[in-house]
């Protein structure tokens, strides 16, 4: 039985403790809201991007040579996973479902005899995947200096990407990343980024005018859906890893009250106890006289 | 026409519009209605959308495509400034992130990404601050 003492400490303990969690609660629900109105902000442009692509490519007459980006590179032996996680834990399974979804992957591939590369974007995944495929890490994205993602940021990792592609590095690119559905529900994606696959076009075939031609706008257009790509696949991982977090530490708040109302019970009986034993002993002494 | 430019960040703008001017890749150009419908690669210019009431918004982009059709005229710009904002130190800013890109390319991308540069100098003239 502890002592009345040190259960007032625990109490204290476990107060402070969801003072804490409850405040990252509300920085994580602050964060959110940006976060998605970020990506909200960032719809239009993908829409709107995914249609030219449509558009172009389904117009494609075969004049000219369809760019190595769209055609892939003729074979499938190399891949490229691209693992996007958070900086920072403490954001319930955020980051182990994203990095769950990849070693799936990679343990397939290495299965069927491909080779497999990783770059990592944020730390916490890198450091869960090291143990068991460090000897394939490639490359690193740090965004603990990042506080917003912007444009800049996915520009870079996609021509590193890119770079690495020109180079025959790899022959095909997926990014693994959290879409965002609710603050409860954010569901780990794997999306196959190059080569770039184009929806069929059943609607209205477009017939378009092109300046330069075809080839020339493809080879400056692709590269840029792809950038988007992992734009957009950023923009979901910072609104889910807020969404995550907040979840996970109203959980924790929630903990937290419950152990203090366990604990503040605990407390009082043996209170009352104590109290109880004292009177008894003073009543049997006076009755001994 | 309905008019539409956004950036990768945001939508910048949705109006309706009778003419959009374009810097496009190989000469400026006017998109009215009925235009045929063509898409096009832009270099870094100005880009004028002209209202029914002889209103006009000017916009500075940083290159970027465009898609015409009879009845819309969509922007997707790499980078938009209103032209208001478009400082001298804006400009530099641009200046110095596309001969940074110049600088690693090669070839046939490095004449690409020079011709580039070269519009963007030529934007000084639309700084109006």
């Amino acid at each position: 039985m502890p002592s009345l003492k040190d259960l007032k400490i625990r109490i204290e303990s476990v107060k402070s403790t969801r003072k804490i969690t409850k405040a990252m609660q509300m920085v994580a629900a602050a964060k959110l809201r940006r976060a998605q109105e970020a990506a909200e902000r960032a719809r239009p442009y993908s829409e709107k991007m995914d249609k030219v692509v449509t558009n172009l490519a389904s117009s494609f007459h075969g004049g000219g040579s369809v760019p190595k980006i769209m055609s892939g590179s003729g074979s499938d032996q190399v891949h490229l996973l691209i693992v996007a996680t958070a900086e920072r834990g403490l954001c319930g399974g955020f980051n182990s479902s994203i990095v769950r979804l990849a070693r799936q992957h990679a343990r397939n591939l290495i299965g069927q005899n491909k080779q497999v590369k990783i770059l990592t974007i944020g730390k916490k995944g890198r450091e869960q995947l090291k143990r068991e495929f460090e000897s394939y890490f490639v490359d690193h994205v740090d965004l603990t200096q990042v506080k917003t993602i912007r444009y800049g940021i996915a520009q870079e990792i996609g021509e590193k990407v890119l770079d690495l592609f020109e180079t025959n590095e790899f022959d095909v690119a997926t990014v693994f990343f959290s879409r965002f559905q609710s603050v409860i529900t954010q569901n780990p994606t794997a999306q196959q980024i190059i080569p770039v696959e184009v929806k069929e076009n059943n609607e209205e075939k477009g017939f378009y005018d092109f300046e330069p031609d075809e080839t020339e706008l493809l080879v400056d257009l692709l590269p840029q859906a792809i950038i988007n790509h992992i734009f957009t696949a950023l923009l979901e991982n910072a609104a889910s890893e807020q969404g995550a977090r907040m979840s996970a530490m109203d959980n924790a708040t929630r903990n937290a009250g419950e152990m203090i109302d366990k604990l503040t019970i605990v407390y009082n009986r043996s209170r009352q106890a104590a109290i109880t034993k004292e009177l008894i002993e003073i009543i049997s002494g006076a009755e001994a006289l | 026409m309905h008019f539409d430019l956004v950036s990768p960040e945001k939508s910048v703008t949705s109006i309706e519009v009778d003419a959009v001017d374009l810097p496009g890749v190989e000469g400026d150009m006017t998109a009215m209605n009925g235009h045929l419908p063509m898409l096009t690669s832009l270099r870094p210019g100005l880009v004028k959308a002209r209202g029914a009431e002889g209103d006009e918004s000017r916009f500075v982009v940083a290159g970027g495509f465009v898609e015409v059709t009879a009845d819309s005229v969509t922007v997707l710009a790499d980078e938009v400034f209103l032209e208001e904002e478009f400082t001298s130190s804006v400009l530099d800013d641009l200046l110095e992130r596309l001969e940074k890109t110049a600088s690693t390319k090669e070839m046939h991308e490095k004449d690409k990404a020079q011709k580039r540069l070269g519009d963007a100098l030529s934007l000084k003239a639309h700084i109006t601050h």
